[in-house]
């Protein structure tokens, strides 16, 4: 028997709609390409929840980014992730700025935004000493918030398999054809067939519609280099800060991550290939040389690691929802910023398209909304951290310590479903600070080896081709046994 | 011989300065030059008539505290055998407890010098 | 055989030793010289002595012990001291949090989390490695980049390769003692590549480590890009100009499956930084004085937490100092504070101690700015000394002695190196 909806692509949104769909009595499977969902475009996201004032009124973008984002709270009550109003500050330099700040409260306003406000020169001051004193005024809106995008996928997708989501990683899909009731998708690890098919395959959304013969629309790769800096800044801005937006470009951002670390970027160049996750030299250059006019205290110095990602832009720049002229064929593609605010509101929209198509969406009366949550050692109270070691000794046996993250935490990971280096470090923040995993990284590979019963020449950083350690020369048979 | 022949070149290790030594063989001598300390002529001859090292590397331990146990020739051997030392060695493996100083491997290469454990290797 | 004491965790100590390295061990034996009486000494790994063990290669100990040692009968040697004086030495565990009242949080795998407090606390956390990030390299991020010293790791302790063709960036020790471990492991070393326009680690190791193995060293050569979307495939390098920015018409690619950097060492501050220590803007370690104690009272901080030491040697002889430090100050012999404060002056980039005292005698550990042959370093006035070369890759040691600063009623001293004529 074939399933009911086959979501194809595990990034943010093809992960806020399997959980939306896990509400109902379906069958429900994602396939993902990578080895572990939420390892596209999604992890390399800048994390902010929008406020709901960016994006204009007369796309798709402008309402589902609102609605989005008032849907945030109930989703971190329910789940397992980190997400703060910390708000945002859109910074005017000039007077002439200060017209398009009027112009972004007044879209915000329409919508229904609360809070938004703007701030004189000596406002901000207060609120932001470490700004360069040059500010004229700044729009704050507090309903901006940050979350870690890849906590949020994984926290989505364990609730969703909780209640009976099929997940299928390593799985690429390379053919759609027809089957007896509906379509029927050939991966690269088996053929599912699903009445409905669900296309939000991120940067390769567009050749997934190709094979299913409604390819009328085009995904270009816009490059964003982000710059991560060292703990020591925490706190040296406490908003995202943006610059007032300019015709050409968003502008250069500073963001205190929900971790506390303060990350810089993103550039926005658009490249050809949709696997280039290059960081340049003019790219660091660029961000640095900007990011230290709006906030002076910021040198290149404190980077302690770089990443790029890829925006999956559509013709047209808008978001694509909506079914297609082949039955059971939905495509959510498009999906670039705000797209990590809009993806509850899509993932509800979504079902509303799947009920007009013909799907019959009946409560799931034993969903379960709430998902067991992880602990985080660094954030309890001493006591509660005796506590814990005295319940299980591997949180009381650190792991990385840069981030604090004990071998309890790391193992609750892999049984949560990581197997990669990558996987235990989205998950837990292990060789994420600044020794970028000088010290973990062995303990974290003997885990996973022993956890997973896999050689440690087996353990990969993110599945693939991505080893990290090879055998001595004739070294075999002397591991093996 | 040509007058290159006669001359070799090498880099004095006795200090950060790092004289550029020449040393000319000449039928009935070993000239240096080009050093800037006494310890830098004898380093030049040492170097240029029996170039020695000390051999430092790890071999196989089973049952201990940890999977490899360093080791290192208990005296210096001829330069050209350093490569040959670590091969002779790849395959050893001993078995935990090992006390610092032990024999691991006797006469290494007929060099006579002994393969020393370099530390205390105590069960897991 | 190595068999450490069990320990039976206090709630309190005279001295607590955060980190059982070169420096940890030199400090705890240094307190129990002193007169300490319960002394802990906390390492992470499962055997203290630090980095030591996995620097197989020799080269150890000719100041401290006056013969030369690999880094594991360093360690030993120390450990043993250590043991027989018994300290209490608690591995696999870890110091997470302290306070200014010298209260710490000890996190162990065998005994849980405790509370412990010490009269006296001495850091001796060590350093890290610089990693891909402080330099930014451009490109992709596969697996195959890591530090010279993680590699190490796993090839001498652990018994795996990092890769089998591999290309070393920075020209600092641990880089090239790595280029030869990994030759003689049959792995294919490609070449070290250097920014600068001379190598960072020591001639002993250009000629026994590269020179012996036929390793091409490329100075003024950077890595420009990093290929290879799982693992490493190639790396671009290119030659830099004077400024070291990048002739990128010159760039070539290299296939490799690895890079190691060795770019640097970071001192430790986590701890000193949560308790607010005074930090010196150079070092970036804590400031210290002559006894090796911190801004903070009773709390004492020795070897790379304080500066980055290029001698394991040098490491050993100021934490012993720290030691001693932490060891009157609980007995209640502390020396009289310091009096005069050494400022860097003219091709100076850092003085440690920060402060000295003119009542005896003191060893003052400090860096160049740029090399100079022939040339003198002024205390002030009070004392000068020629020196037929200084480097900024090698630590310069100066002895004071009492009676050159008994006649100096100032309170600071210019440290400066000039050329001679």
């Amino acid at each position: 028997m074939g399933y009911d909806v086959a979501i194809v692509g595990g990034g943010i949104i093809g992960c806020a709609i399997a959980r939306k769909l896990a509400r109902y009595r379906i069958r429900q499977i994602l396939i993902e390409k990578e080895c572990e969902v939420g390892f596209g475009t999604s992890k390399s996201n800048s994390g902010i929840i929008h406020a709901g004032h960016h994006s204009p009124a007369d796309t798709l973008k402008g309402p589902l980014e609102w609605a989005g984002n008032q849907l945030w709270d109930k989703l971190h009550e329910e789940l397992d992730f980190g997400f703060e109003r910390i708000g945002e500050l859109m910074v005017a330099w000039d007077d002439d700025q200060l017209d398009t700040l009027q112009h972004y409260r007044d879209r915000g306003e329409s919508r229904g935004v609360p809070g938004l406000e703007i701030w004189d020169r000596e406002q901000v001051r207060r609120a932001e000493p470490n700004l360069n004193r040059l500010v004229k005024a700044a729009l704050h809106a507090p309903t901006a918030g940050v979350v870690n995008p890849y906590e949020v996928c994984f926290s989505l997708i364990d609730s969703a398999r909780n209640n009976g989501l099929e997940l299928r990683t390593d799985s690429a899909v390379v053919a759609i054809d027809d089957s007896d009731d509906g379509l029927r998708l050939q991966t690269s690890n088996g053929t599912f067939a699903a009445r409905f098919v669900i296309n939000c395959a991120g940067m390769y959304a567009d050749r997934i519609a190709q094979m299913a013969g409604v390819g009328d629309f085009s995904i270009h790769a816009r490059k964003g280099e982000e710059y991560l800096l060292d703990k020591r800044l925490v706190g040296l801005v406490k908003r995202i800060i943006f610059p007032c937006p300019t015709a050409t470009s968003k502008g250069v951002l500073v963001i205190p991550t929900f971790d506390g670390t303060i990350m810089v970027g993103p550039t926005a160049n658009p490249i050809e290939a949709r696997d280039d996750l290059t960081t340049s030299a003019g790219g660091s250059e660029q961000i640095f040389s900007q990011v230290q006019q709006t906030v002076p205290g910021i040198s290149p110095r404190d980077c302690i690691a770089e990443f790029a990602g890829l925006r999956a832009v559509a013709d047209g720049e808008d978001f694509i929802i909506g079914p297609t002229a082949r039955r059971g064929f939905i495509n959510v593609a498009g999906i670039q910023s705000p797209g990590l605010t809009a993806a509850p509101a899509i993932a509800e929209m979504v079902a509303d398209i799947l009920r007009q198509e013909g799907l019959t969406l009946e409560p799931n009366p034993r969903f379960t909304p709430a998902v067991p949550k992880h602990v985080i050692f660094n954030d309890l109270d001493t006591a509660a951290q005796q506590q814990q070691a005295a319940n299980d000794p591997h949180f009381a046996r650190i792991c990385c310590r840069c981030e604090l993250v004990t071998e309890g935490e790391v193992l609750a990971a892999i049984r949560a479903g990581a197997e990669t280096l990558d996987g235990i470090k989205f998950r837990t923040r292990a060789g994420m600070g600044r020794c970028q995993g000088g010290f973990c990284t062995w303990r974290c590979m003997e885990l996973i080896a022993q956890e997973l019963d896999v050689p440690i020449t087996e353990v990969t950083k993110r599945g693939g081709d991505s080893w990290i350690l090879c055998e001595r020369d004739g070294q075999e048979a002397a591991h093996a046994d | 011989m040509t007058e290159t022949d006669r001359l070799s070149h090498y880099l004095c290790i006795g200090c950060p300065l790092g004289c550029r030594l020449e040393v000319e063989e000449t039928d009935d001598d070993i000239i240096v030059r080009g050093f800037t300390c006494k310890r830098g002529k004898l380093y030049g001859r040492q170097e240029h008539t029996d170039p020695r090292r000390m051999v430092t590397t790890t071999i196989a331990v089973r049952g201990g505290r940890w999977p490899r146990l360093p080791v290192k020739t208990r005296d210096t051997v001829p330069k050209a055998l350093v490569r040959e030392v670590c091969a002779a060695l790849r395959d050893l493996e001993v078995k935990a407890p090992v006390a610092i100083g032990t024999t691991v491997a006797a006469n290494v290469l007929n060099t006579g010098v002994d393969i020393v454990a370099a530390r205390d290797m105590p069960l897991a | 055989m190595l068999t450490e004491h069990p320990v039976h965790l206090n709630d309190h100590y005279d001295v607590v030793v955060v980190g059982g390295g070169p420096a940890g061990m030199a400090a705890a034996l240094g307190a129990r010289e002193a007169g300490a009486d319960h002394i802990l000494m906390v390492d992470r790994e499962k055997d203290a002595g630090g980095i030591l063990w996995q620097c197989i290669h020799n080269g150890f100990g000719l100041h401290h012990f006056k013969e030369e040692l690999t880094g594991p009968e360093y360690a030993q040697r120390y450990l043993e001291q250590v043991i027989d004086h018994n300290i209490d030495v608690l591995t696999d565990s870890y110091v997470y949090d302290i306070d200014r009242d010298k209260n710490l949080l000890v996190m162990s795998g065998s005994k849980g989390i405790h509370r412990i407090g010490g009269r006296a606390i001495v850091l001796a956390m060590g350093a890290r490695e610089r990693t891909r990030g402080a330099i930014r390299i451009p490109g992709t991020r596969p697996s195959g980049v890591l530090t010279a010293g993680l590699a190490q790791k796993f090839v001498n302790m652990q018994g795996y390769l990092p890769g089998r063709r591999v290309v070393i960036l920075g020209s600092g020790d641990i880089g090239l003692i790595m280029a030869r471990r990994l030759t003689l492991e049959g792995v294919e070393v490609i070449g070290v590549f250097e920014i600068m326009p001379h190598v960072n680690g020591l001639n002993r190791n250009v000629v026994q480590c590269l020179h012996d193995f036929d390793i091409p060293l490329h100075l003024s050569t950077t890595v420009v890009e990093i290929h290879g979307r799982d693992r490493v495939e190639k790396v671009t390098v290119a030659p830099v100009d004077d400024q070291l920015r990048p002739d990128l018409s010159k760039a070539w690619d290299i296939p490799c499956d690895t890079m190691l950097l060795s770019i640097g060492l970071i001192p430790e501050n986590e701890l000193s930084r949560r308790i607010k220590l005074r930090l010196d803007p150079v070092t970036t370690g804590p400031q210290v004085a002559s006894t090796m104690e911190t801004s903070v009272d009773g709390i004492f901080a020795c070897g790379n937490v304080v500066h980055v030491h290029d001698l394991v040697d040098f490491v050993s002889q100021e934490s012993e100092l720290a030691g001693t430090g932490a060891g009157e100050y609980v007995t209640g012999h502390r020396r009289p504070a310091d009096n005069i404060r050494l400022v860097p002056g003219d091709n100076v980039t850092y003085c440690v101690p920060q402060t000295i005292s003119t009542d005896r005698e003191h060893t003052v550990y400090l860096r160049v700015r740029h090399p100079e042959r022939k040339c003198t370093i002024h205390f002030g006035d009070v004392y000068r000394r020629k020196l037929a070369y200084v480097f900024p890759a090698e630590m310069v040691t100066v002895k004071l002695q009492p009676r050159v600063l008994q006649a100096f009623h100032g309170d600071t001293l210019n440290v400066r190196v000039e050329a001679r004529e």
